[in-house]
């Protein structure tokens, strides 16, 4: 398979569009027949990714790249930056407002989440200048 | 067990996926929270909410779940019962509430993931 690349624009002002992109991914995996596991792990990774990079990073760009042997996810944004990354990848640890609870986010399960379906996560972040989050999937066997 | 058999142990009303009925599902989760319902790899295929938003069905649609049921009566804008019906996920409401329609159906025996 030749590596196939795919790139997203992520709105930060449209809440309701959150998760488009990672929709995409998913469809494009699909078609070329990994298996459902894989799928689920790089959709769980990717919405949660795409997510916070709406809630909390004010948007950015998402690119994918695809080949059969490793899906690589990186998520790009200029917003705030994560003062201490150690804190926020515990469970439970969110800063999240009440709007966004109230919307189902917010549990402070997202990075978890990321760190537990990837073969391999690294966050960089600074802030005030932003956050890059890239995740590594492989496919089992 | 069939998602027809959900409909009618909570006499829940059907808002999109009515020809999808007859698909059957073994596993499902409560939940007002997407991450937790993110938190398992594992076939869920039924998702029950008092969310109504289109990260619902988005999250569903991540997990390949089938179902989504709506509790305590609530019904979603159009807008998201058509992005239901476009990846075929059956979407249903019953006035139930949480804890209740959660306890029929697992006494039913639709099982949770652990
Ligand atoms: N891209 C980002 N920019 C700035 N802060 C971030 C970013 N991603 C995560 N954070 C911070 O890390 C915290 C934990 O993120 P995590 O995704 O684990 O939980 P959450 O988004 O708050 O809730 P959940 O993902 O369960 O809905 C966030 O509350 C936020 O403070
Ligand atoms: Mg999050």
């Amino acid at each position: 398979m030749e590596k196939l690349k795919l790139h997203y624009d992520v709105d930060g002002e449209d809440f309701t569009s959150a998760g488009e992109a990672s929709t995409d991914v998913k469809r494009v995996l699909r078609r070329l027949g990994f298996d459902s596991d894989t799928m689920r792990r790089v959709a769980i990774c990717m919405y949660e990714g795409e997510i916070n990079l709406v809630i909390h990073g004010g948007g950015g760009v998402a690119d994918v790249e695809v080949d059969e042997n490793e899906i690589v996810i990186v998520l790009v944004d200029h917003g705030p930056g994560i003062p201490d990354v150690e804190q926020a990848m515990q469970e439970g640890w969110s800063t999240a407002s009440q709007t966004v609870r109230e919307l189902g986010f917010g549990a402070g399960m997202g990075l978890p989440n990321m760190k537990r379906y990837s073969d391999e996560i690294a966050i960089e972040s600074t802030v005030g200048e932003g956050t890059t989050v890239t995740m590594k999937i492989r496919p089992a066997g | 067990m069939l998602i027809r058999e959900i409909k009618d142990i909570l006499e829940a009303k059907v808002l999109c996926g009515e020809d999808l009925l007859d698909t059957e599902v073994k596993s499902a989760c409560g939940s007002d929270l997407m991450s937790d319902v993110l938190a398992f790899v594992k076939e869920q295929s039924v998702l029950l909410t008092g969310l109504m938003n289109p990260q619902v069905v988005r999250t569903a649609d991540m997990m390949d779940m089938r179902c989504i049921v709506f509790v305590r009566g609530k019904e979603p804008e159009q807008s998201v019962v058509e992005l239901a019906r476009q990846r075929d996920i059956v979407m249903m409401t019953t006035a139930q509430r949480m804890f209740v329609a959660c306890g029929k159906l697992y006494s039913a025996g639709l099982v949770g993931n652990s």
